[in-house]
């Protein structure tokens, strides 16, 4: 045989022995986590009297803590996210004996990185959880279920079920995987200025009077949306969609499509009208001609810039529009359909979470549950988060400067009340790479309609689900 | 009684005494050169760089191959499929348009680089000689040694609504024309395109250039007694005499084009609306962002099997056109 057969032959091999070798074997090698979440030792003592596997309840003696002993957190975070560094440096400060080990990522390598990051052999400690439902699912996340118990988490004013998956993996209610940072509003912001230009004297009552102010800022020659469509930071449409989706019908089925409830559609005639009023802004040219190439950051700037007299975002952009402008940003809630209607927005705190195998999960309890009762890491979360800091009833919100943006956003917050949602795009971890970002541009491009956007997303929400 | 011929298979050649012909070596001289001093001291001169190639590029590729047969998210358990992978990446247009994408993509990164390189090479070779000539070799090169993300970066600046080339159409009357390049549905493969051209450009340029300098100078000379003009030159030495160069260009380019990535996710993550989406970014997304290797893996191995298809023919054109 010639040196190219032999060569051939070996190749051959390689590839028969390589596919056959775990055809038969199908439920191959399973490399790190078991499927079942691993469940939270609720206290160093209790973990050393229990095994991991069976829940274990706290004595009311002794909460969870960071102990004495020189420890180091391993925390895995977003980066642009100035609060949860601030938060650790305060920490730091009140327990020197608490030091951190800090990674940051842009949010779309933070989503890829995770899965990896928990199985790994250095597993975080803390971690920025954009989407927990895969990683829960695959046994990589904490049960924070008895952290919760101990330090009284399921009483506090801030709902947790955002943060609960059941057995099923159908989010809203069940087993705790993560905690919120705070409690982040979204909503409308308004370049006040321009505002007072279109005869703007106080925030819209109804959708039909913001109606009315986006085609009087047209005529003036103002663009009335500043907002972003990037598929590198994904689009920003998904924002005032949402919102409308929630002026036209009720949040809870909005709700159930993103918590993967059975038979949950996003496809409904309500829905269908608020992306046909989408899609009317779009062709009224109440957004920027190049949406589809603009970054989050760029808008976010523009906007700052005196670029626009409204757009869609969060509070989290609080401080960044407060020193691109000072004094000049408002924020409302997006007005009802009707008069009288109670609004709606989407509202969640940022989620983190622990991973399954991590080696100071007390530790990271403690600080979750500092960071809402501290008054210095109260004010860290609205000085520089600028959200509602969350925590148990009855704590005094923490002083915010007379005119700023940050007062109009914690005012909104108690407006939405119940009426909260999750964002569309966290449905499941790629249904806004895959489905919202690349079909909300083709509507901006004209190549796509309201009914085909919704039907485009639903049937690429199922596909996912089918995986 | 005579011995019945031993049978070695039909195609087996056997000498008059019917014993079967020695193959190419017989096994004793077959492993006298094996065991040859220069034999051995080959293979560990080989060893370390073959042992790196083993580790990151066969084993990971005959992995990738095996995953593409099995659903599997990267942590859990695998589960045979079979061929549903592959069935997924022909049925869904999304992921089947990437590969479309990424063959409209060849025409900007392999075929405008390479004969634009042509020509540019061609004319430094003709007219910038001494310090001019390295000027433009030095400048024309320079995008190849300026990272790709940030020449993505860089070229998504100048590409925006307000950037330096949407600036210079509105200072020279054409602001009508000024849009967002690479958040049009029509123009923002193109605009990938143009940054492909700018770094491939450099490339091709100075392979060609050095094959140039390598041409026998009295085909040139004599060309030029003969009056030959510089249209003459170029089609009938230049192309002719750098037709193996060209094959390797437009190998190494045509894989950039199919494989790209970088450029791509950098600029536009395949937006607008998948309309620059390519293999690259698709498995990319597949495998971190879903957590579907199986279904990557496919995506993967269908892309080096469209490599091989287009570069293999270029590679021998080249080389029956070279001898």
């Amino acid at each position: 045989m010639n040196t190219k057969k032999t060569l051939w032959v070996v190749v051959a091999l390689l590839i028969v022995l390589a596919i056959v070798g775990n055809a038969c074997s199908c439920g191959a090698p399973a490399t790190t986590a078991a499927p079942t979440a691993t469940q939270a030792p609720a206290t160093a003592v209790a973990t050393a009297a229990s095994p991991s596997t069976e829940p274990t309840q706290a004595p009311e003696a002794e909460l969870p803590n960071c102990g004495t002993d020189p420890i180091v957190m391993n925390g895995y975070f977003e980066t642009g996210f100035e609060t949860i560094t601030k938060l650790t440096e305060e920490f730091t400060r009140q327990y020197p004996n608490v030091t951190w080990d800090l990674k940051y990522d842009q949010f779309t390598n933070l989503i890829n990185e995770t899965p990896r990051l928990l199985a790994g052999d250095n597993p975080p400690d803390l971690i920025r959880l954009p989407t927990f439902v895969s990683f829960a699912k695959q046994g990589l996340l904490m049960n924070l279920d008895d952290y919760a118990t101990a330090f009284g988490w399921n009483d506090w004013p801030v709902p947790l079920q955002f943060a609960r998956m059941d057995a099923d993996g159908i989010r809203g209610s069940g087993t705790l995987y993560a905690t919120g940072l705070n409690y982040q509003l979204t909503g409308v912001f308004y370049n006040k200025e321009l505002a007072a230009q279109i005869g703007m004297t106080e925030p819209p009552a109804t959708l039909a009077e913001f109606d009315d102010l986006l085609a009087k800022a047209k005529d003036a020659g103002l663009l009335p949306i500043m907002q972003w469509g990037s598929a590198k930071s994904g689009m920003g449409l998904a924002f005032p969609l949402q919102q409308l989706m929630a002026d036209y019908g009720p949040t809870g089925p909005i709700n159930d499509w993103i918590f993967q409830k059975p038979g949950a559609t996003i496809d409904t005639p309500s829905n269908l009208l608020a992306a046909q009023h989408l899609e009317r802004w779009l062709q009224n040219g109440y957004f920027p001609p190049d949406i589809n190439a603009i970054e989050y950051t760029d808008a976010a700037t523009r906007f700052g810039g005196g670029e626009g007299v409204f757009t869609f975002n969060g509070d989290w952009q609080n401080k960044g529009y407060n020193d691109a402008m000072p004094g000049n940003v408002g924020f409302f809630v997006m007005p009802p359909l009707e008069a009288g209607g109670q609004p709606a927005a989407m509202s969640g705190p940022l989620t983190y979470g622990v991973a399954a195998d991590a080696k100071n999960a007390d530790c990271a309890a403690f600080f979750f549950n500092w960071i809402g009762t501290n008054e210095t890491a109260r004010q860290i979360n609205v000085d520089i988060g600028g959200s509602n800091p969350g925590g148990p009833a009855g704590l005094p919100m923490p002083t915010v400067p007379e005119g700023s943006v940050t007062q109009d956003t914690l005012a909104g917050g108690p407006m939405v009340g119940s009426n909260a949602m999750d964002f569309i795009a966290n449905a499941t971890s790629s249904i806004f790479a895959q489905g919202w970002t690349p079909e909300l541009q083709k509507m901006v491009g004209g190549k796509q309609d309201a009914a085909g956007l919704l039907k485009a997303v639903q049937a690429e929400y199922l596909r996912e689900l089918a995986e | 009684m005579p011995v019945p011929p031993r049978s070695y298979g039909e195609n087996h050649k056997m000498t008059s005494d019917n014993r079967p012909v020695a193959t190419a070596l017989s096994r004793r001289t077959f492993l006298r050169r094996m065991f040859r001093r220069e034999t051995i001291l080959g293979w560990l001169f080989v060893m370390p760089a073959l042992a790196m190639y083993a580790v990151f590029v066969l084993v990971p590729a005959v992995l990738s191959l095996r995953y593409s047969f099995f659903r599997w998210n990267g942590i859990g358990d695998m589960r045979w499929v079979g061929l549903q992978n592959y069935l997924t990446v022909l049925e869904v247009p999304d992921l089947l348009g990437t590969i479309f994408n990424a063959f409209r993509l060849v025409i900007f990164f392999s075929f405008i680089p390479v004969s634009l390189g042509l020509v540019v090479a061609s004319i430094i070779h003709r007219v910038a000689t001494g310090k001019f000539g390295s000027i433009s070799r030095t400048v024309i090169f320079l995008p190849q040694v300026i990272p790709l993300v940030a020449a993505g970066i860089i070229w998504c600046w100048l590409l925006a609504l307000p950037g330096l080339v949407n600036q210079i159409l509105r200072s020279i009357g054409l602001g009508a024309y000024a849009i967002a390049w690479l958040g049009d549905f029509d123009w923002a493969l193109p605009a990938v395109g143009l940054i492909g051209i700018w770094v491939m450009l450099g490339f091709c340029c100075v392979v060609l250039l050095t094959a140039i300098a390598n041409v026998d100078p009295s085909l040139y000379e004599s060309a030029r007694i003969d009056g030959a003009s510089w249209f003459a030159e170029f089609f009938n030495i230049t192309i002719p005499m750098l037709r193996h160069e060209i094959g390797v260009l437009l190998t190494v380019t045509v894989i950039a084009a199919l494989a790209a990535f970088d450029i791509i996710y950098v600029s536009t993550a395949g937006g607008p609306g998948n309309s620059t989406s390519v293999p690259g970014v698709q498995i990319y997304i597949l495998a971190f962002t879903e957590q579907r290797i199986g279904l990557a893996s496919a995506l993967s191995v269908m892309l080096m099997v469209l490599v091989l298809i287009v570069v293999i023919p270029i590679q021998r054109l080249s080389r029956e056109e070279a001898s």
